[in-house]
């Protein structure tokens, strides 16, 4: 009995001793420790997601700690700056935020981020994601990113109070019926579609590709053999040309552009599904206004069946200080868990087709019901389909059009800007 | 020899920084505009100055030059009126002079930034019953697009600027007002001049350096403008100028080369204002 008691008490004593020189260990590498986050989510709703998936990762992973290097910035212009800086001086942070798709391509080609090939294979995520999203964001075989949430593009938002003193009875299907139902609005004297700054142009641009030319054709438009001078497009860019000029002013950005929908001046309105969080959460940080009353949506016209998407993405950079504890974040970002706790805050879908479908209501139980059935086509201005030099050549493209209206000149600088993209 | 080199020794340090961050990484600078880095990885290669006779076969170019003429001009002429107008004001000796005078310098202590947040607000592009802003003091027919009008938009952009910039150029004006000496406008009287022709014979001759160096420090302040213009309108065509599209090349198009060549034009226009007025100022010192 007392032998007993003593090799226990040995015992005890050098699983002690383990403990204490771990915890020594610890203590000398605190600083590697540390998993350095780097993101934009600062703003009210992606900031609350970041601190439900951080608490998530503090708990199954105690022994590393959460280093939050959020830069503010909406859609991470002044972030992408500074971190394109970092990963230059190879300094990288251990792991940073990134739109899913060919936004990466620059960093991918720079050779400064790993394949994430053995994390999909480990996690088995091949099953778990839809496999057309895996397929655009594969570069050559290759996964660089984990996709924490998904958004939809392909959103027409409407007043459907304002409808009805135009006539129209419901949201438009076709883009033909919508350039009729803009006529309509326009001679009940109210705005018939709403936009903001050069951006949203570039976003109501995507849309209309999407809606005229259908999901085959707009995706093929970012393949190698794409035909950017058809007639097709000439079309596409025709409609878009026809729908600015039902434009209201130009609003500063997209939320007030949202806001005069959301008033009654406006009718229409394209824009991304963050616009709902807008619409919907409380005055400070929202409108407050009911949905399907005050406001109501429709997939854009002519893109019902198709989900336009672009996602947020996490990555593991090449020399990443705490690869390990990297690679746990990811685990994280990728995981039910982690995705069920971030999205509802943020006001997105999981990437992930096993959700918990009670955790998501109103627009975003519409939004994941659409997500799991639809044909996938990705967004241009948030960086899916085309890479950063190409998507600033659109957008240059766009302000010019805004300012002269000429179609023939607008497609001619799209097809160059795809022949010039080095995609 | 030894009486010059405690002198050397305490002015090195800015000399070795200056000659590293600012020489240095101009001649870096230009150096990246004669290559065709057009991504950041690749190694750029010599082409001369093909990068800065292309650009301007690009429609944006033309534009955001365009855009930087004309709030260059709207900017510095309304700074050196107003400016101007101002100081003469003052000058008269109104009653709380100090008072006047912080207010009008207040602005300057604002960032470009700040300025720019506020006036986008006040210059919001609603007319009629949507108007708010600006537009909601002006009567129907003064109401307009102010910087998103497609003809003038960058006109109404210098307007925060001179707001801004207006004061300082009164402080200018004002020190080189008080600068005319008293005996001379007296003299003047005395040999029958009108208080108007004191002011166009004697003092407005009088204040030309001042004018000048304004002129310059509003120059080169106007043709790298873009903390202003981004927190009024972001990056878009509609109020383009160097400073912006640089930005978007470097940053959003990953395009080094053609970055540092618009990064170099900059510097070339800075110049264009700023040496003459160097060797003017060289000359001046000489000649006396």
């Amino acid at each position: 009995m007392a032998t007993v008691a003593v090799s226990m008490a040995g015992l005890l004593s050098l699983s002690a001793c383990g403990g204490g020189s771990d915890k020594t260990e610890s203590g000398g590498q605190a600083a590697a420790k540390k998993v350095e986050v780097f993101s934009w989510w600062t703003g009210p709703g992606e900031a609350d997601g970041l601190k439900a998936m951080e608490a998530i990762f503090a708990k199954q992973y105690p022994q590393f700690s959460f280093f939050d290097a959020a830069v503010a910035g909406g859609s991470g212009d002044q972030a992408r700056a500074l971190l394109s800086s970092k990963l230059q001086a190879n300094q990288p942070p251990d792991t940073f935020q990134g739109h899913a798709g060919a936004e990466l391509q620059g960093y991918i080609k720079g050779g400064k981020l790993e394949s994430l090939n053995f994390l999909y294979d480990e996690l088995k995520l091949k099953s778990v994601f839809p496999q057309q999203l895996i397929d655009q964001i594969s570069v050559q075989g290759q996964v660089y990113s984990v996709p924490v949430n998904i958004h939809r593009s392909n959103i027409l938002w409407f007043n459907p109070s304002v409808l009805k003193t135009a006539g129209i009875s419901a949201a438009p299907k076709t883009v033909d019926e919508f350039i009729a139902d803009l006529d309509k609005v326009k001679k009940a004297g109210k705005i018939p579609i709403s936009i903001g700054s050069q951006w949203t142009l570039v976003h109501l641009l995507e849309s209309t590709l999407l809606g005229s030319l259908g999901t085959d054709a707009y995706n093929a438009l970012w393949t190698a053999n794409a035909d950017w001078s058809s007639a097709d497009v000439t079309k596409a860019l025709t409609n878009f040309k026809t729908i600015l000029s039902y434009a209201g002013t130009p609003q500063e950005d997209w939320q007030p552009a949202a806001k005069q929908v959301a008033d009654g001046e406006a009718a229409f309105n394209i824009m991304g599904d963050w616009a709902y969080g807008y619409f919907h959460n409380p005055p400070d940080g929202g409108l407050g206004k009911a949905s399907k009353t005050d406001f109501d949506w429709a997939p854009s016209p002519g893109t019902d069946g198709t989900y336009l998407w672009l996602s947020d993405s996490f990555t593991l950079p090449k020399g990443a200080p705490n690869r390990d504890g990297a690679i746990a974040w990811l685990k994280v970002a990728a995981s039910k868990e982690g995705q069920d706790a971030f999205n509802p805050k943020k006001g997105s879908i999981p990437a992930r087709k096993d959700a918990d479908k009670s955790l998501y209501t109103d627009y975003l139980a519409w939004d994941l019901d659409q997500w799991s059935t639809d044909k996938l086509a990705g967004s241009i201005q948030h960086g899916v389909v085309a890479n950063d030099a190409w998507r600033t050549a659109i957008n240059d493209a766009v302000g010019l059009f805004q300012q002269d209206q000429d179609v023939a000149k607008f497609q001619t600088a799209l097809a160059d800007a795809a022949k010039n993209s080095g995609q | 020899m030894r009486r010059w080199w405690p002198g050397l020794l305490l002015v090195s340090p800015s000399i070795v920084a200056i000659a590293v961050f600012v020489y240095g990484l101009l001649g870096w600078n230009f150096k990246v505009a004669m290559t065709d880095q057009h991504d950041e990885i690749s190694q750029g290669h010599f082409v001369g100055l093909e990068n800065f006779t292309g650009i301007w076969d690009q429609e944006r170019w033309g534009i955001s030059v365009r855009h930087a003429v004309v709030f260059t001009v709207v900017f510095v002429v309304g700074a050196l009126v107003l400016g101007w107008f101002l100081a003469f004001l003052m000058e008269k000796g109104i009653r709380g002079e100090g008072g006047f005078r912080a207010i009008y310098l207040f602005p300057m202590a604002v960032s470009f930034i700040a300025t720019g947040v506020v006036w986008r607000w006040l210059m919001n592009s609603g007319t009629g019953e949507r108007a708010v802003g600006l537009n909601r003091l002006l009567p129907d027919f003064l109401q307009w697009h102010w910087f998103r009008d497609p003809g003038w938009g960058m006109a109404a952009m210098a307007v925060p600027a001179i707001w801004q910039m207006s004061g300082y150029v009164m402080a200018l004006f004002l020190a080189g007002f008080r600068g005319v000496p008293e005996e001379l406008r007296e003299s003047a009287r005395v040999d029958g001049c009108t208080e108007w022709q004191v002011y166009r014979h004697i003092v407005l001759p009088y204040l030309r350096p001042v004018t000048l160096a304004a002129l310059i420090i509003l120059g080169h302040i106007s043709l790298k403008v873009f903390d202003l213009i981004v927190a009024v309108s972001g990056k878009q065509i509609i109020t383009d100028v160097p400073a912006i599209f640089m930005w978007n090349a470097v940053f959003d198009s990953h395009d080094p080369a053609k970055g540092a060549t618009i990064a170099a034009y900059i510097v070339i226009s800075v110049c264009v204002f700023v040496v003459p007025y160097l060797i003017w100022n060289a000359r001046r010192r000489d000649g006396r």
